[in-house]
């Protein structure tokens, strides 16, 4: 390859493969791996604290032990940890990130508090969601999702879920256990009720 | 249906379902993805993990005690978008195999040396103007088990924040003139011959240092935000 070749675009994606753990993931090789963490959790973030687990498969059905997967979310009063988000953070410490890696069962976990709502560009609400997106060997590039939960009123009127097919929406429901705060939401990479991914 | 960041730009990334790469075949979406407007969900992005880079974690061949075994490089450029804006307080994230081939992970059982001096993962801060700079060992290609005679071209892996979490990528570097790059179903992923050679640096003779490091030039593009953000109807 030559640099006459080279032209203006962006740089394309390539898989993280199987070998991330210990350059990425918590719990890796690296004492830097405490530097993400499958939790937003700060000493002093307000709103309620709230557990998402689940799996990860693939179309045959089998665990996925190595994905990563990181989420970035608004605090509960709907505002993000970005220097875009002109409004004022009252969670000085809360930034709304979060990466985990699936363990050999292809389970994943994070701790965090329930988002607030955020605009869509038209300054309507949308239903509190994450945003999710998902890394792994075999896939070439990272794919989109959100998480949005299943005891929120407002997600008959979310916009983007509104662009889903009624019959796929739980692909991105995650369901609040009866006794605990814990939502549930497994992923499915391929079929039948493979999680909506979107295109963005 | 507008965007903030072109869709466009996409087109440059692999098809999912890449069937010469076997692990995409269960794992690619087998449904069309839904196009979406970006909302400040889409549009915000992490500055996080910064405040615990620490000085020296851009240099892999100095975190253990010995001098690691191999061909020690620099590699450096910038983080830009598309329209050439440097994209500055980027965190990049690496992580590769050794000179030999190997990399520290459990699962991989090549018979090839691990090296007790290289654990092969950096990170860097890019600075006002998009810069970052690493030294590290070569990667040697490495057998996988795609088909035959299956060989990874080196490369190292890198994973960085732009301003948003659309602008979020991980690629791999390879390098220039690798034998292996016909018969590579990754780095051939990416249908389009240009956006390939986005994925291979350059030899840089002019920030070789004599006597010390051959040098690679790798300049990281990511999705450019449009000037003046469309109205949305």
């Amino acid at each position: 390859m030559q640099d006459n070749v080279k032209d203006s675009g962006i740089t394309p994606s390539q898989t993280v493969g199987p070998f991330f753990k210990y350059g990425l993931t918590p719990n890796g090789e690296y004492a830097w791996n405490d530097a993400f963490t499958n939790s937003t959790l700060t000493p002093d973030v307000s709103g309620d604290r709230i557990r998402i687990e689940g799996r990860v498969f693939d179309g045959d059905g089998v665990v996925v032990p190595d994905v990563m997967l990181e989420i970035w979310q608004a605090d509960a009063q709907g505002r993000f940890a970005d220097p875009q988000d002109k409004r004022a953070l009252p969670n000085a410490s809360f930034r709304g990130f979060a990466r985990c890696g699936t363990d050999k069962d292809g389970n994943y976990s994070f701790d965090t508090i329930k988002p607030g709502v955020v605009p869509d560009p038209d300054g309507k609400p949308q239903a509190p969601h994450i945003v999710l997106a998902v890394f792994g060997r075999g896939m070439l590039r990272h794919l989109y999702t959100r998480i949005y939960f299943s005891d929120e009123a407002g997600n008959a009127d979310d916009p983007v879920l509104a662009l889903v097919p009624a019959d796929r929406r739980a692909t991105l429901t995650a369901v609040r256990e009866a006794d605990r705060a814990v939502y549930r939401l497994d992923l499915r990479l391929q079929g039948d009720h493979e999680t909506v991914f979107f295109d963005m | 249906m507008t965007f903030i960041y072109p869709t466009e730009s996409n087109k440059a990334h692999p098809l999912p379902l890449s069937p010469d790469y076997k692990s995409s075949i269960k794992r690619a979406p087998n449904k069309p993805l839904i196009p979406m407007r970006h909302t400040l969900s889409e549009l915000t992005g992490p500055v996080y993990g910064h405040e615990t880079v620490r000085e020296g974690d851009n240099d892999l061949t100095t975190q253990h005690s010995g001098e690691p075994i191999g061909e020690r490089i620099i590699v450096h450029g910038h983080v830009r978008d598309e329209d050439g804006r440097g994209v500055p307080n980027s965190l990049v994230e690496i992580w590769q195999a050794n000179s030999c081939g190997r990399y520290v992970h459990v699962r991989d059982q090549h018979p090839a040396p691990l090296d007790p001096n290289f654990t092969g993962a950096g990170r860097t801060v890019s600075d006002a103007a998009g810069y970052y700079r690493f030294v590290t060992i070569k990667p040697g290609a490495y057998p996988w088990g795609n088909h035959h005679n299956a060989w990874r071209p080196a490369h190292i892996h890198l994973s960085v924040f732009g301003h948003s979490f659309v602008t979020r990528l991980v690629t791999q570097m390879y390098f220039p003139n690798d034998p292996l790059f016909p018969f590579d179903p990754i780095f051939n992923s990416v249908p389009d011959e240009k956006a390939r050679a986005r994925m291979v640096s350059s030899f840089d003779l002019e920030n070789t240092q004599p006597e010390w490091a051959l040098c690679y030039r790798f300049d990281i593009v990511l999705r450019g935000k449009n000037a003046t953000p469309m109205e949305n109807h």
